[in-house]
């Protein structure tokens, strides 16, 4: 059985959504959880987080880095993949808090939305901050302005709303309000150093972690992160963790495990991506 | 038994043992005495009629030899090649006393062999009984128990999490020892019993655990997936992987084959296996074919090496190095691995196991450095925790196993469960025994 692609839209520069027939994943998926695709037969394993669901459907949102996301970009609707596993991880930790803060850094913002909605319907409010490095950059703004009850939006080079990081914006709110917890997705480095705002302030900071995986299941330990000085599995004891207690270095440095071969397949895919005609794998 | 030899077999990932021929097995099954009160059916933990298919074999009627098997065992193929048949049914063979035992082991695969490459008949199956039964993992363990089921009549679904079927066989035990093509093949034979597969399906994720409850009977068979590290400084380094790691990115993911296969692995050129058990033979023995210099490192003497030895042969025919009586204690680099130093073990009196018990020696003449770039740590696994940890009311062992009596049945009342998951890592055969008698007991309950 493979799963068909019902909606496919570019939503910003390299930044893709997809909508996705996966009944099994829809119907018991939550904020914070993610999904394990493989679109064919000698394609990888990947985790993406379920950015939305809506009956049969999933929604992926994504970045593209390397070959396989390369490949996803360029599924039309109609096309399926082979598969799709979940969803999998912990959810988020949705209860009543107060007032919650979500922070979104370039593709991390696909995260936002289902977060965002679970978190007012369990009678929070929601800040949400937005960045990414250019207006290009910036995604579902709109449709996080219904979930949040105030949204800001940063960019690095100030082509739209506030110039400058959503560090900046996080730090005055939290002089000026009271701030019960901070959710923060993004790339690790931008997770690393805006998640230190929050430490003189002793807030609660999730961070959801992104290390390279392999079944996504617990099976393999591929991502194996440090937390606290204890060896985590994100895909099973996470994805989401308390921000002040990660190795930031260390899950860095493990996610540069293959460049030479990332590098490699990406080069491959163009090579023959384009010498069909835009056709792969027919 | 032919085995490739060596210095071609290392360059590929091509069955090392090629079998028997018809007339070779023939003449191993004449050497049978067809005992009266077999005791190599006793040692077997499916009790297959041995003297009965070995019988078959001598007439050279190899379909009623495999319609014999296939009663108690539908995964002969596999199980010809990877049960330690030296402890089980040719460990008890009267003919073992003063000569060689049968071979049972290859006659169980050749017959499977030889049906595969006949034509399997279709099996048949029983009238619909209006159950349904849910059963979790299709390693050896949950395949066992859907035929059985299935075979009673009852509508049964697997959930595998993953995209292939077959646990341990698929994803664990490389193809140069149990092709691929063969476990695709007899669980083939599993499905057209009438048994749903459904993959990509995480039972407690893609399925709650309610909606699991409210089937008629669930077996378990989730297996020991977790992996154990050994907790030594520089565990989390680019190139240290658990042998399941290193294994999946291989046998699931073909990474041998990168940039064909997506999945890529780190090429060492000089690698490290930690453990001294079937795991870890398996990782050596598939870092040599990846072209390797490759250093076994196990921290007892070679004579107490857990693996079969048979395995252990062949991975010192593939020149597989072994560092004996040392143990790692610390994996150097940054970020990539660099080396991984260890310790001389000396070796004292036996433990509670009876095995010697290795003590680190003291002094610097005891310390030692490998220069490696990969490290692969084979030292265990427990039973995976995804399912079973939100299952309230399940009653665990200490070691995170689900606890069952002699039938399989759990602390939840129509919850059953068998393999890897109840008794921790074990054996294929051991795991499809378990479920054979959940699934007897299952059929009982549900009568
Ligand atoms: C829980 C989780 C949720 C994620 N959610 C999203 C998301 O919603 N949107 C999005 O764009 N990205 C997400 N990612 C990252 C995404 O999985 C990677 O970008 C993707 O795997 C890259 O694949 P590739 O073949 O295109 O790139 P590659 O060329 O293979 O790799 C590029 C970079 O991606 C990372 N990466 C590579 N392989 C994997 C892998 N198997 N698992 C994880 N990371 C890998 C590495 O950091 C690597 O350097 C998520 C990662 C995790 C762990
Ligand atoms: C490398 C290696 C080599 C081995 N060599 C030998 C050998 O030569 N001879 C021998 O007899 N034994 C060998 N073993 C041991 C043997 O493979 C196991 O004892 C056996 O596979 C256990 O079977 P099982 O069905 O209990 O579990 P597994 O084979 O582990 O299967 C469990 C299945 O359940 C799935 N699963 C887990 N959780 C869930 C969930 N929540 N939802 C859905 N699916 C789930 C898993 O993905 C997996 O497919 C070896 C093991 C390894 C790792
Ligand atoms: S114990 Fe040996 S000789 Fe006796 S029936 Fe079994 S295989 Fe044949
Ligand atoms: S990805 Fe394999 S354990 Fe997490």
């Amino acid at each position: 059985m493979a799963y068909k692609v019902e909606k496919a839209t570019q939503i910003a520069d390299n930044i893709f959504e997809l909508w996705i027939n996966a009944p099994h994943v829809a119907k018991n998926a939550h904020a914070g959880q993610f999904l394990v695709i493989r679109i064919d037969d000698s394609g990888e394993r990947i985790p993406l987080t379920i950015s939305a669901a809506k009956e049969d459907l999933v929604r992926i949102v994504f970045m593209t880095v390397g070959k396989t996301t390369t490949y996803l970009s360029k599924l039309k609707v109609g096309d399926e993949i082979l598969d799709v596993a979940g969803p999998l991880g912990h959810p988020s930790e949705i209860k009543e808090w107060g007032h919650c803060v979500v922070i979104g850094g370039g593709v991390g913002i696909a995260c936002l939305p289902i977060l965002a909605k679970a978190l007012q319907d369990a009678g929070n409010r929601v800040t949400g901050i937005i960045g990414a490095r250019n207006e290009k950059l910036l995604l579902l703004a709109d449709e996080l302005e219904e979930n949040c009850d105030e949204l800001v939006i940063c960019t690095d080079d100030g082509s739209r709303g506030f110039h400058g990081f959503p560090a900046d914006i996080l730090k005055q709110k939290l002089e000026d309000k009271n701030i019960d917890a901070v959710w923060i997705i993004g790339p690790a480095i931008m997770m690393k150093i805006t998640s230190m705002a929050t430490i003189p302030y002793n807030v609660k900071t999730f961070v959801s972690l992104n290390p390279i995986m392999v079944d996504g299941t617990g099976m393999c330990g591929s991502c194996r992160v440090t937390i606290d000085g204890e060896t985590k599995f994100a895909c099973v004891d996470g994805p989401e963790f308390d921000a002040h207690l990660v190795d930031w270095d260390e899950l860095m440095n493990r996610q540069r495990i293959y460049p030479e071969q990332e590098k490699q397949s990406l080069e491959l895919f163009h090579e023959h991506y384009c010498e069909c005609g835009g056709h792969h794998h027919e | 038994m032919s085995k490739r030899d060596p210095k071609i077999r290392i360059h590929d990932f091509d069955e090392v043992d090629q079998g028997i021929s018809d007339q070779n097995a023939v003449l191993e099954a004449s050497r049978c005495m067809e005992c009266v009160r077999p005791l190599c059916v006793k040692g077997c933990p499916v009790n297959i009629d041995i003297p009965g298919f070995i019988a078959a074999i001598n007439e050279r009627d190899f379909r009623l030899a495999a319609n014999i098997i296939k009663k108690d065992n539908m995964l002969p193929a596999i199980c010809g090649r990877v049960c330690p048949q030296e402890n089980q049914c040719e460990g008890k063979c009267v003919l073992g006393i003063k000569e060689k035992p049968v071979r049972i082991g290859a006659l169980e695969r050749f017959v499977a062999d030889w049906e595969r490459k006949n034509g399997a008949r279709p099996p048949h199956i029983a009238k619909h009984t209006g159950k349904r039964v849910a059963v979790v993992g299709s390693g050896p363990a949950g395949l066992t128990a859907a035929a059985e089921l299935a075979r009673a009549g009852h509508k049964v679904t697997i959930f595998e999490s993953l995209h292939a079927a077959g646990g341990v066989l698929t994803y664990g035990i490389p193809s140069f020892r149990l092709p691929k093509g063969i476990v695709r093949a007899e669980i083939d034979q599993v499905l057209k019993l009438g048994v749903e597969l459904k993959l990509n399906h995480i039972v407690g994720r893609s399925i709650p655990v309610e909606e699991l409850l409210s089937y008629d009977a669930v077996f378990l068979g989730t297996g020991a997936g977790l992996p154990s590290f050994m907790g030594i400084e520089g565990e989390n380094l680019n190139g240290v992987y658990s042998a399941n790691e290193f294994l999946t990115r291989i046998n699931l993911m073909h990474a041998n084959r990168f940039p064909e296969y997506d999945t890529p692995v780190i090429n060492g050129s000089r690698v490290a296996v930690i453990g001294g058990g079937n795991v870890a033979m398996d990782s050596a023995r598939v870092a040599r074919r990846m072209g390797a210099k490759v250093y076994l490192i196990y921290r007892r003497r070679e004579e107490d090496l857990p693996a079969r030895e048979e395995e252990v042969k062949n991975a010192i025919e593939e020149g597989v190095e072994f560092v004996c009586c040392a143990n790692p204690t610390k994996i150097t680099g940054g970020p990539s691995v660099s080396g991984i130093e260890c310790v001389r073990m000396e070796m004292c009196d036996a433990d509670d196991s009876g095995r010697p018990r290795p003590v680190p020696m003291e002094g610097k003449d005891a310390k030692f450095t490998l220069n490696v770039d990969v490290v692969v740590e084979a030292i265990g696994q427990s039973p995976n925790p995804l399912l079973v940890s939100l299952m309230d009311n399940l009653e665990r062992g200490k070691k995170g196993n689900v606890i069952v009596d002699e039938d399989g049945k759990t602390s939840i009342p129509h919850v059953f469960a068998g393999g890897d998951i109840a008794t921790g890592a074990a054996t294929v055969i051991e795991a499809m025994g378990n479920a054979k008698k959940a699934a007897a007991a299952i059929n009982k309950m549900l009568e």
